[in-house]
């Protein structure tokens, strides 16, 4: 194995520096505009059997099915699923919102569906995810907010950090479209706001950190 | 693990737990991220500090409930939303259908009364709709006198075209309102033989035996002991090999009734009660 550059290294120290004493039970990941090609350089990241359960929320035209999960299931090496109304959510897999429904995450720590409103013109709405995470998982959840055009996902990466969950905003600079991570770090006050090469470094780290 | 319920949970328990002693409508086996959504809109819209408060206020006040109530159920639905449902309806049902000298047919949670008009004008469409007697169901009163007016919003009617269209519409949809109060008023043809009727799937038993019930993006809401309940509900209600026709997501499989419907149409959600 080629050692780490010097500044991977740096970067290494940090994430784990940041993650210190943390106990986490779940990850959640929202983006929309550029979304989709940002997850598929960051998903990579999760090898097999990975210890956490994933959930992934993009903005999707609603008149349509998504291809998200099959997109990603024949590109990863964990199963990919898009997540059922009813379903237990289980480590180890990752987890799409469908087309037309929010999603949610109940008490119970199983998904449900809803038809509410839209929530910033969005059903999926990433507010609607995490809010729900961040009341069943509190401290235990790690939020993760990529690129975007809108102001969804602010309110729900505040009120992951407000529950004590870790929150980590995509670099604007380094993101496709700056204006959702903008809004979030203006809302959030992330613990850690990383290029995506940062955040594909993280989540590998993540279940090291498992409840 | 789960954590210790926080403050708001407890009251949200205390709340509902109110609302069903004192008016009987029982809230208590909805899931809990959406119903704590909406009884956070209600508490900003009536103007309530907090959710003890707001219990407070409709324990003492009727008219305060009505208004909760609003927010409680969710009538968010557009007419032949996922055309492909009413598609395979005209394709694989009413084949069935057609067999019968007579029909009931049950809308179940109809809301503000969008897919009674839509399921009126498919059966009117097959040469269904004279022999065919429709129970549309809600909890909501509000929902009810909304789906008995049958006017719809003039700017939906593009989209409810097109979505028409894709259903498999026979003849131009427009030939089915008039511009009307502000809105689209829909033929009162299409309801003449539709009884509108207070029922609680949660609480209420089974009132008739029928051919058909289409129930859609109701049960998600349903914690999966309501499922249940209301899985048992559909089963009893619905004749020998009777269909069933639910929401696009919507699954039995996690259910204890997953044996007892057969898939017809697995895309479209469509299923057909097992023989005995």
């Amino acid at each position: 194995m080629a050692r780490a550059a010097p500044e991977d290294r740096g970067l290494h120290v940090r994430l784990h520096a940041s993650l210190q004493g943390r106990r986490i039970e779940a990850v959640v990941i929202g983006g929309s505009a550029g979304g989709v090609d940002a997850l598929i350089q960051l998903l990579p990241a999760l090898p097999e059997g990975y210890d956490l359960p994933v959930m992934c929320i993009l903005h999707l035209p609603s008149d349509r099915e998504s291809r998200l999960a099959e997109l990603f299931d024949e590109r990863l090496p964990l199963p990919v699923r898009e997540a059922a109304d009813k379903e237990a959510i289980a480590a180890g897999t990752v987890y799409f919102a469908g087309a037309g429904y929010h999603l949610s995450v109940e008490q119970d720590r199983t998904f449900s569906l809803s038809c509410e409103p839209p929530v910033h013109y969005a059903r999926p709405a990433l507010d609607v995810l995490m809010e729900s995470s961040a009341d069943a998982y509190g401290a235990g959840l790690v939020g993760i907010l990529l690129t975007g055009a809108n102001h969804d996902g602010a309110d729900g990466m505040a009120q992951i950090r407000a529950r004590g969950g870790f929150t980590v905003v995509q670099d604007p600079d380094d993101a496709q479209v700056g204006v959702m991570p903008l809004e979030a770090i203006r809302r959030c006050n992330p613990h850690l706001v990383l290029p995506l090469a940062g955040i594909k470094a993280l989540l590998p780290l993540l279940e090291n950190y498992k409840s | 693990m789960t954590k210790p319920p926080s403050d708001i949970d407890i009251e949200l328990r205390m709340l509902v737990e109110a609302v069903y002693l004192k008016y009987n409508y029982d809230f208590r086996d909805y899931t809990g991220a959406s119903q704590k959504r909406r009884v956070l809109t209600a508490l900003r819209a009536m103007e309530c500090e907090t959710v003890s408060a707001l219990q407070s206020r409709v324990m003492h006040d009727p008219a305060a409930f009505a208004q909760l109530l609003q927010f409680l159920t969710i009538p968010v639905t557009e007419m032949f939303r996922d055309p492909d449902y009413y598609l395979a309806i005209r394709r694989h049902v009413v084949p069935f259908l057609e067999t019968y000298p007579s029909l009931k047919l049950w809308v179940a949670g109809c809301s503000t009364g969008e897919e009674v008009y839509s399921m009126a004008i498919l059966l009117k469409e097959e040469g269904l709709l004279e022999r065919t007697l429709i129970y549309a169901t809600d909890i909501n009163p509000e929902s009810l006198d909304a789906a008995r007016r049958g006017v719809m919003q003039l700017d939906r009617m593009r989209l409810y075209t097109e979505n028409y269209q894709k259903a498999g519409g026979k003849a131009a949809f427009s030939d089915y309102y008039t511009a009307a109060y502000g809105g689209a008023l829909f033929d009162r043809g299409l309801i003449e033989n539709v009884t509108f009727a207070d029922h609680s799937l949660a609480t209420d038993s089974v009132f008739a035996e029928t051919h058909f019930i289409s129930c859609r993006n109701v049960m998600i809401y349903f914690n999966r002991r309501l499922q249940n309940r209301v899985l048992g509900l559909f089963h009893e209600s619905l004749c020998h090999r009777g269909f069933l026709g639910l929401g696009s997501k919507e699954s039995i499989d996690f259910s204890s009734y997953a044996q007892r419907f057969e898939s017809l149409a697995r895309r479209e959600r469509l299923f057909r009660k097992v023989g005995a």
